[in-house]
């Protein structure tokens, strides 16, 4: 049974305890390229949070007339679908924006988080608790997505969705924007310090090393 | 006995085992007509939409371009409200065409039009274009009955994208006032840098052809040597290179170059 406490959880884990960015590291490639500025971040969020829902819902409400054979087809399909219409509404209503994404919409669709909750939730699960997790890994994608977005926005420009916030030293003030901050490796700086972070404060999200250095290697050459 | 009730065969086929043949096949017929309804739907209930957009940002960009002119504003303003005269081109007599209504004609549609253009020969068609309409529009502004102004849409094949762009002249048609590039899906971050205030503003002021009139104007790589280069822009090769090849198509021989060539001798 679904009862209320579980349904919180459901909604809540994501956005730390199990971020599809900083734990599972999945969806970087469109992390690094919609966070120059804020206003990308949120618009992406959104067009993310939406498919991403829908896409559950859809999988979910077919997951047992779906045959093992064709499913990832299945979901890769509905997945598609939703991006178009998703990418479509984009262009008609918030064009600009739309252009300043670019492919980063479209590519909604190969990103891993989509089809990761598909397959992994979606499949086995009934509508509603598929909905919310859908909601949550969204809300857990779009929260990094506005962090590591108002970082390099203030950092790179001084201004944060368009409004100064820092004086720049061009417009006569003491800020000297850091222009790193808009190249793609700025945000990996801001990724890999946030993933530090969190797994500092929370050791059980770090992984096991897979290697571990030979200490004879160390010991240098016996004699 | 069989049933011909709709409900009934939609109940059957739901109790079909999952992997049997027939399911799956069905199942991913209803999933595909889903997916064509609904793709389908959006973007034709959409397209007006969109396209209204599209629109919306060309006239910008081209009154963008036309504010950043130096000077330009008071042009227009002497010029006595009158806006940019509109004349439609043919390129394959470079002429006006006159029997052509200027506030109609859409080279975008004609660019894939077989019937209103025609294929460029591979060795010719150094922009990549693939077809050549036979008109174009060309926007003249005149002053005290002497050319002040003329701007010409052009574009050709950049890295990944086409780009489209307008390309402003002086009145001596061998200098450029400015270019505005309003459309193109270069790499964000390194082609798409071509779309940059910054670097379109190191464009006026550069000439076009030398004393023997062969066109030398082109993005340089690395930084401009001449009064004919624009410096490059790292990381963007491709796309800047695609930059330099349209602007000398078009004002070559095949593109507006008889045209221009024609306007200079005032014989339009």
């Amino acid at each position: 049974m679904i009862n209320g406490w579980k349904n919180t959880r459901l909604l809540l884990a994501p956005i730390i305890d199990n971020n599809p960015i900083t734990l599972q590291i999945l969806g970087i490639c469109s992390a690094l390229a919609v966070t120059t500025s804020l206003a990308t971040a949120l618009t992406m969020s959104a067009a993310l949070m939406a498919v991403l829902a829908s896409s559950n819902i859809l999988i979910s409400a077919i997951r047992h007339h779906l045959p093992t054979s064709i499913r990832l087809i299945i979901q890769i399909t509905i997945i598609a679908t939703l991006v178009i219409v998703a990418d479509q509404f984009l262009m008609a209503f918030a064009f600009e924006m739309s252009q300043r994404l670019s492919i980063f919409v479209g590519l909604i669709v190969t990103n891993c988080l989509v089809m990761g909750r598909a397959e992994g939730f979606a499949m086995r699960n009934p509508v509603w608790p598929s909905l919310l997790d859908g909601l949550s890994n969204g809300l857990g994608y779009s929260a990094v997505l506005l962090l590591v977005g108002s970082i390099r926005e203030l950092l790179g420009t001084g201004k944060l969705l368009g409004f100064d916030v820092l004086p720049t030293m061009e417009a006569g003030g003491w800020f000297q924007p850091l222009e790193l901050m808009l190249l793609a490796p700025g945000a990996f700086f801001i990724l890999g310090l946030l993933v530090w972070v969190i797994r500092a404060l929370r050791p059980e999200q770090a992984e096991i090393p897979e290697f571990s250095p030979r200490t004879s290697d160390l010991a240098g050459p016996h004699d | 006995m069989v049933k011909l009730n709709p409900l009934t065969w939609w109940r059957r086929f739901l109790r079909l085992p999952n992997e049997s043949r027939m399911k799956t096949l069905l199942i991913a017929l209803f999933v595909a007509l889903g997916s064509a309804v609904a793709v389908s739907v959006t973007a034709v209930t959409l397209k007006p939409l969109q396209q209204a957009n599209m629109e919306r940002q060309r006239q910008a960009k081209m009154e963008t371009m036309l504010a950043t002119l130096p000077g330009m504003a008071d042009l227009l303003r002497a010029a006595n409200g009158d806006f940019l005269e509109t004349v439609i081109v043919d390129l394959r007599s470079a002429r006006i065409a006159l029997n052509m209504d200027p506030g109609v004609y859409d080279f975008r549609a004609a660019m894939s039009d077989p019937q209103s253009s025609t294929p460029l020969a591979r060795d010719i068609d150094s922009a990549g274009l693939g077809n050549l309409p036979y008109f174009m529009p060309v926007y003249i502004l005149r002053r005290n009955d002497a050319l002040a102004l003329v701007v010409l849409p052009v574009y050709g094949s950049g890295y990944q994208s086409t780009i489209h762009a307008y390309l402003a002249l002086r009145g001596d048609l061998n200098t450029v006032a400015a270019l505005q590039i309003y459309e193109q899906g270069e790499t964000p971050g390194l082609g798409a840098r071509i779309a940059d205030p910054q670097w379109q503003a190191l464009w006026p002021g550069r000439e076009i052809a030398d004393h023997d009139g062969i066109i030398r104007l082109s993005v340089a790589s690395g930084g401009a040597t001449n009064q004919f280069e624009v410096d490059g822009i790292t990381g963007a090769t491709r796309s800047t290179t695609g930059v330099t090849k349209l602007v000398q198509f078009w004002l070559g021989d095949h593109g507006f170059g008889p045209f221009l060539s024609r306007l200079k001798a005032g014989e339009i």
